[in-house]
């Protein structure tokens, strides 16, 4: 009987699982919250505890028959299985950012108290990008677009040569266009000045005056990101296959929506005075969930569910710790400049010595 | 006898009336079913002994509803009814309480001055006291089975028999059917007859559960209905089979099944043998209603462009197509017949593809493809079989079918 209450007691936390293309998440979340019931249902054992009765009985007495109390022990009925139901009829499992029906990917679900953690994740805006290493310490030459572990990344599949009126293969069609005069070269043009704006416009919603030390620190830490609601902005774009009519690209961004990449491919499409439509789009990483982490479906039980939630426990502390510490200094920022300057070199100092730290573990 | 008029005294003060009223009021916004006690079944899973009714209603007057209660002082019938007033908003079952003539109104007052209310000093002997039960009183009313199982024989016994009370208790009126029920009357002669059709013991229970209300089905009426089935020719097996999958079924009037019979032959088409074979292999046909099942025929022969034989081909395999979800089925066959490029009569022989879900049907078949092994032409070389496609587990599929590991079908899945 304790098995089961044990074993939720236990399941708090954040996992990733890998949402197949055609299912809405919702669904997906309904499945696994009636999967993870079942198997919370089965590990109890049905024990019916036992109640001390004194019934009255006959009993061959001195005087001929007489009425007495003899004891027994009963089963407690009220407390059987078949009365009262199923030990476990509600999880709290709630879904991190999410994906629509048509696209897949990694899809991050929080249980228990892992849904406080999902809020934090959410308000750490980080964004979906690419599986990356740790950011190394005194890497300059790395553009601060590149933010690691932070974001979503997509892979984006596209064809050229048609147009529907919702950007996907599986829409009503509009347009057929040629497509030959378009190369691999054209595309590359066409994805930088894509970053270029979209780099402009990321700087203009962070809030930082580029010129000053804070802002250099954060550059090379990979934490410049704009804190609050933005309209959706793309930190980087490149090409992976070009095999024209179809191409692949894998994008990283904050912010967005699926249908929001979709229409990026049909804008590149028309900036290629041509068209294209999207076919698939996948997300490979999900702020520190990548595609290594999600679990497939035919994963999908109580077993690897804990595993996976015990596996990026750290990470996800880690992670959240860093992030939330950018966020209070970008509140500090905004009060007054010369007090936070002085402040600001003090915890710069310190989290920074921390992360020096931190990548001495990992580069070692 | 005064400890039991003590008893009932301590029960009825502590009833008002207006908070059960207030009570149900609130609770019938809830949408949970709500069950109410009458009188009889009150007094009935009070007293779980014939001796004690004896005893203690020596002096009340007989209320015809019951088994148990056989007194026979008509001069205390006043006060039966006068509880049974406190309890009115409650009660439904007043229609069958002795109307009490006038004439007794003066032996009430007589009674009344009798016997005074006792006092708890009061000395009383051995075998009373041994009698006094001192459990808390049952609730008039309540949500749950579970406040009256321990004191109900009837329910007790059904819940050692395996229905699952929890779930009876959602069904609309379900409880309050179990409640008003007496195991030795009613309930008993209904399960001897149904072990007499041959469901089998274990079988009883989910029955129960998923048809309660066969226990208030007339013991004639399931007898004319077993005789017909048995008079259209099928086994005693075969009945059997089919009253305990499909639980609704004896609680069908003659007139619908004969309806239902008569629509599988003319409408399918099928002769008398297939049409009971595909009865007894899916009863549920029969208590479901005819609506969706005639959609789906249309379905298949204008939209799916199967022929009518073809369709009573896989009717009869697999006749869950006719119950299946119309824009399911519809998908599939699309995905089926214009992606995977699979002709009609391949179909007809496989209908099981139709039953599997389309999402695993895609993630094989594309796996399938990737390997370059996607070949469901019978007349090729290294022709994979539609049933194998769908109907193995992964790990199988994984070694035979597609001769790849299943971390590699994993890894597949991901870049979907």
């Amino acid at each position: 009987m304790a098995a089961g209450r044990a074993a939720r007691t236990r399941l708090n936390g954040l996992f990733a699982v890998y949402k197949p293309p055609g299912v809405a998440s919702i669904r997906v979340r309904d499945t696994l919250e009636t999967l993870l019931l079942k198997e919370l249902n089965s590990l109890e054992q049905p024990t019916v505890p036992q109640q001390v009765r004194f019934l009255p009985t006959t009993v061959e007495g001195n005087a001929g028959k007489e009425l007495t109390l003899t004891v027994t022990q009963l089963p407690v009925l009220a407390a059987h299985p078949l009365v009262k139901g199923p030990e476990f009829t509600h999880l709290k499992i709630g879904a991190g950012h999410r994906l629509d029906t048509k696209s897949s990917g990694v899809f991050v679900l929080g249980v228990g108290h892992g849904n406080k953690l999902l809020t934090d994740m959410y308000n750490a805006h980080l964004t979906r990008v690419c599986s990356g290493t740790e950011p190394v310490w005194g890497l300059l030459c790395v553009t601060p677009i590149l933010t690691r572990n932070q974001g979503q990344a997509y892979t984006v599949r596209g064809l050229f040569g048609k147009a529907t009126d919702d950007f996907s293969d599986t829409g009503r069609l509009i347009e057929k266009t040629t497509f030959d005069h378009i190369t691999g070269d054209k595309l590359e043009r066409i994805l930088a000045v894509i970053q270029g704006t979209n780099h402009k416009a990321l700087l203009m919603y962070s809030n930082i005056d580029l010129k000053t030390q804070e802002a250099y620190e954060l550059a090379v830490e990979g934490l410049i990101r704009p804190m609050e609601k933005t309209p959706p902005l793309i930190t980087a774009i490149r090409c992976l296959q070009f095999a024209p009519p179809e191409f692949q690209l894998e994008i990283q961004c904050v912010h967005e929506t699926q249908q929001y990449l979709r229409k990026i491919v049909h804008e590149i499409g028309l900036e290629l005075k041509s068209t294209a439509v999207c076919t698939q789009v996948r997300r490979i990483r999900d702020g520190f969930f990548t595609l290594d982490n999600a679990l497939p479906r035919t994963h999908w039980n109580l077993q690897n569910i804990r595993n996976s939630i015990k596996d990026s426990k750290i990470k996800v502390k880690v992670g959240l710790q860093r992030s939330l510490s950018h966020q209070a200094r970008s509140g500090k920022r905004h009060t007054d400049m010369d007090q936070v300057a002085e402040s600001e070199l003090h915890s710069t100092e310190g989290t920074s010595a921390s992360d020096l730290t931190q990548n001495e573990i990992t580069t070692c | 006898m005064a400890f039991w008029a003590r008893q009932i005294s301590i029960w009825c003060s502590s009833v008002k009336t207006s908070n059960v009223a207030n009570s149900i009021q609130r609770l019938r916004k809830t949408h949970r079913t709500w069950m109410q006690l009458d009188e009889l079944s009150v007094l009935s899973l009070l007293c779980t002994d014939n001796r004690f009714l004896q005893r203690g209603l020596k002096t009340y007057r007989p209320v015809s509803l019951g088994s148990r209660l056989q007194s026979t002082n008509s001069s205390n019938g006043q006060i039966v009814s006068s509880e049974s007033n406190l309890l009115s908003p409650v009660n439904h079952y007043q229609q069958q309480a002795e109307v009490i003539p006038s004439s007794d109104t003066k032996t009430l007052y007589e009674v009344w001055e009798d016997t005074p209310p006792s006092s708890a000093l009061e000395e009383i002997s051995e075998e009373e006291a041994v009698q006094i039960v001192a459990e808390p009183p049952l609730p008039l009313g309540s949500f749950t089975l579970r406040d009256y199982v321990d004191r109900s024989e009837t329910l007790s016994k059904l819940v050692l028999l395996g229905v699952d009370l929890s779930k009876v208790e959602k069904r609309p009126n379900a409880g309050q059917l179990l409640l008003r029920l007496d195991f030795e009357k009613d309930i008993r002669k209904r399960l001897l007859f149904l072990k007499d059709v041959g469901v089998e013991d274990n079988q009883l229970g989910p029955l129960l559960t998923q048809n309660p209300y066969i226990l208030a089905v007339d013991m004639e009426a399931l007898e004319t209905r077993v005789a017909y089935l048995k008079s259209k020719k099928f086994g005693k097996e075969a009945v059997a089979r089919m009253v305990s999958r499909a639980p609704f079924l004896l609680s069908f009037s003659v007139e619908r099944l004969d309806n239902r019979l008569g629509f599988f032959q003319k409408e399918l088409g099928l002769s008398v043998q297939k049409t009971r074979d595909l009865v007894v292999r899916l009863p549920r046909l029969l208590t479901g209603s005819l609506e969706p099942i005639k959609e789906n025929w249309q379905v298949c022969q204008v939209e799916l462009g199967f022929r009518r034989n073809e369709i009573q081909h896989i009717v009869s395999q697999i006749p869950k197509i006719l119950t299946a979800n119309k824009r399911k089925l519809t998908e599939t066959f699309d995905y089926l017949h214009n992606v995977m490029g699979i002709p009609h009569h391949i179909l007809t022989k496989f209908p099981q593809v139709f039953n599997s879900k389309l999402l695993r049907v895609k993630e094989r078949h594309m796996f399938l493809t990737f390997l370059g092994r996607a070949q469901y032409d019978p007349a090729q070389p290294s022709y994979i079989s539609l049933d194998k496609l769908v109907s193995m587990p992964d790990e199988v599929f994984c070694t035979e079918v597609a001769k790849a590991s299943v971390k590699d079908f994993e890894k597949f899945l991901k870049t979907l």
